[in-house]
């Protein structure tokens, strides 16, 4: 837990007591989050997880303003009110959208794609929990390739789908990807998605001890571990030009990712060799485009 | 106030240009297109200071337009058939959060099979979801019929988002004389939105539609019943105000040669002009029809209907959606408000279907119709069915 932010100082504008699961990794990040983005801020959460944040009935987990948006349109939304505060002069507000991986690589992509294409200044957080967790872990684009799910009951057969990188091929002013076992690499990714003048878009992995069977103390340990394994990498790119901002110099064998977690204790040996395959190749893929972006 | 040519399309888009809408969010569909286009080069000639969001669905373009009305801009879109259906999701969401958008339904059939052409089945399928709808007969009505929407919807008694439905091609695409108001008489009449209900503002934060618990949904959903209640006399009081300015006047339904009519033909949208003529012909020949034409589908104006209805033998209603399964949808209202009028007679309700996917509804068609209603006088049918009045019966 070393690299969690110890300064109280930080004001927070998310409530205590929320009934999100012990050890949840999507509210430690939206905490963060808030800290640095500050009270004039717009947030917008889909059915997800992230609702519970926003609450029920007549009580709300944020102290910024708060909108439920539909499952597949948060970009919209984002859009719609980004361009609403410009005609009535309001330039000091933060436009965020937080969502979970199914709003986000699935139902939400096209809406997301298209409120990035428009150029609208919104800050989209993706985190990243690898299910459709509030429905009761169900299988997503996101989820790694032989995790078992209740809708992948023999472990999931393809491999997930990459949308930092779809979005990296779309071209956006800014786009990072980051980890809740690093909260400061996370934080100065949120401060430069503060000033930038264009959509930003992060991609966070957040850990989810219910969805994938481990001890609700570990969420740290568990994301750490994916980074350092390789299955998660920590970069980001400024108009385009990539930076890998956790280097790894030698991997930790991807087993040890895997054994902390119940979801993964069917995979198979070729499903073992696809997924180091898939580390490789994806790390190669971020080192090119970084070296590329150097010269 | 100017008179000039203009087609359904242009007087919609031409209504929100003289309301000042500030953000428009659309996506083309036939035949709405020419709507958002006229805007978008209204907006890029900068004779309308508003935004333009292109945005890739219909589902994006309401969920835009409810985020802009979310921090108090006032807002537009128009979209029709498969569009409209791409958008029932979130229907909901603008009258839950009682947006007052403005959105017209260039109405088209809906698939399956594909059609272009005009009929209700699209925007009769967002009956339920809390808008006001206006159905309008002509260019004029479609031109006023918004900028009177925009003062119904955003008056604090109200606050529900308003369709205003046209016939796709025979309105849309007709053109016609309309008188364009001057802009400061316009403005005289709307003042600038300024949103005070459910604003995303960080100085007063609120948490807006929000997982909601049965304790207090009932109550939400009893919240805009009211506010639909409150339609018909705020509507009544603005109408006048606009017939003051304006010479024109819209109430939710207007009834011509009702009085003493043995059979009253109930219709909504381009329609009305054919069952006009063909009632006004009749009654040259002595036969006493009338005809009722709605404006109003939502709220229903159930009560005062019942009222000019009650006095007929029949009533032949034209319904422009097939309610399969069921009879015609107007039909079935009609026969709810006849029911529970309390008379110990209520008229006979014929229910018609016509007009489907584009079909021509002629003076033909408007005739058979009255003739098989009068056919029906003193004639009692026990059965509860629609008849396809306009059918090839060869081809099925
Ligand atoms: C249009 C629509 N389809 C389905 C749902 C049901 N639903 C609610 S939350 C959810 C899962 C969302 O998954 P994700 O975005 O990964 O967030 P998480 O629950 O994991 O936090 C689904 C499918 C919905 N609310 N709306
Ligand atoms: S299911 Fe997972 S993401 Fe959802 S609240 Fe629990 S720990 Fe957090
Ligand atoms: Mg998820």
């Amino acid at each position: 837990m070393a690299s969690v932010s110890k300064k109280t100082s930080e004001k927070d504008y998310l409530c205590k007591g929320l009934t999100t699961c012990e050890g949840c990794g999507m509210e430690l990040i939206a905490r963060k989050m808030l800290q640095i983005l500050g009270p004039n801020t717009i947030i917008l959460t889909p059915p997800s997880c992230s609702a519970i944040l926003t609450g029920i009935s007549r009580e709300t987990g944020w102290r910024v303003p708060a909108f439920m948006s539909n499952l597949e349109s948060v970009g919209a939304y984002a859009s719609g009110i980004r361009v609403g505060l410009e005609v009535l002069g309001r330039n000091d507000i933060h436009v965020v959208g937080f969502a979970g991986d199914g709003g986000t690589v699935d139902i939400g992509l096209q809406a997301l794609s298209g409120a990035i294409e428009r150029g609208h200044r919104f800050i989209y957080v993706c985190y990243d929990n690898e299910a459709y967790m509030n429905t009761g872990i169900q299988r997503s684009g996101a989820t790694t390739l032989g995790a078992w799910t209740t809708t992948t009951p023999g472990g999931k057969t393809n491999q997930r789908k990459d949308v930092a990188r779809m979005l990296l091929a779309q071209g956006i002013p800014y786009l990072a990807t980051a980890s809740v076992g690093y909260i400061n690499d996370f934080a100065n990714k949120i401060n430069k998605a503060k000033s930038v003048d264009g959509p930003s878009y992060i991609h966070v992995h957040t850990p989810c001890s219910t969805g994938w069977r481990f001890p609700a103390e570990r969420t740290i340990e568990v994301a750490r571990m994916a980074v350092q394994t390789g299955m998660w990498v920590l970069y980001e790119a400024e108009e385009g030009k990539v930076r890998i901002t956790r280097k790894i110099r030698s991997f930790k064998p991807v087993e040890e990712y895997l054994r902390l977690q119940k979801r993964f204790s069917g995979i198979t040996e070729q499903v073992l060799q696809e997924l180091k395959d898939y580390i490789r190749e994806g790390y190669e893929f971020l080192q090119e485009r970084e070296e590329k972006s150097g010269k | 106030m100017i008179r000039k040519a203009m087609d359904g399309n242009m007087a919609a888009a031409e209504g929100a240009r003289l309301a000042r809408v500030q953000v428009v969010a659309a996506y083309p569909i036939t035949p709405q297109t020419p709507i958002v286009e006229h805007l978008a080069s209204l907006i890029a000639k900068g004779r309308l200071a508003a935004r333009y969001i292109n945005v890739e669905s219909e589902h994006s373009a309401l969920c835009a337009v409810i985020g802009a009305s979310l921090v108090g801009a006032r807002v537009f879109t128009a979209t029709a058939s498969a569009g409209l259906a791409l958008m029932h999701e979130v229907t909901g969401v603008a009258a839950g959060c009682r947006l007052p958008i403005v959105m017209p339904i260039v109405n088209r059939a809906l698939p399956s099979p594909w059609s272009l052409w005009c009929d209700h089945s699209d925007s009769m399928g967002e009956r339920d979801q809390g808008w006001i709808q206006f159905y309008a007969e002509n260019s004029q009505e479609v031109l006023d019929l918004v900028i009177l929407a925009y003062r119904l919807a955003e008056d604090k008694r109200i606050l529900l988002p308003v369709n205003i439905c046209l016939d796709g091609f025979f309105l849309s695409h007709t053109t016609e004389a309309v008188l364009v108001p001057e802009q400061g008489e316009v403005d005289a009449f709307l003042p600038p939105y300024c949103g005070q209900n459910l604003i995303l503002d960080p100085q007063e934060p609120l948490a807006v539609n929000v997982l909601t618990g049965p304790e207090i949904f009932t109550e939400i959903k009893y919240q805009q019943k009211q506010a639909m209640d409150r339609v018909f006399p705020v509507m009544e009081e603005i109408g006048l105000e606009f017939a003051r300015r304006f010479g024109r006047f819209y109430p939710p339904f207007s009834a011509e040669f009702c009085e003493d009519a043995e059979v009253i033909l109930v219709t909504m949208g381009t329609m009305s002009g054919v069952a006009r003529y063909v009632v006004k012909g009749l009654r040259e020949q002595g036969k006493r029809v009338g005809l009722l034409k709605l404006r109003v589908f939502r709220p229903f104006p159930g009560k005062e209907i019942s009222r000019v209805l009650r006095k007929a033998k029949a009533v032949a209603v034209i319904d422009r959606s097939a309610g399969l399964g069921s009879l015609g949808p107007l039909s079935l209202e009609i026969k709810g408000a006849l029911y529970t009028s309390g008379l110990d007679e209520a008229p006979m309700v014929r229910s018609y279907i016509a007009g489907l996917g584009g079909r021509d509804i002629t003076e033909e068609t408007i005739g058979q119709v009255i003739e098989d209603t009068f056919g029906t006088l003193g004639n009692p049918r026990d059965e509860y069915a629609s008849k396809w009045i306009d059918l090839r019966k060869e081809e099925c």
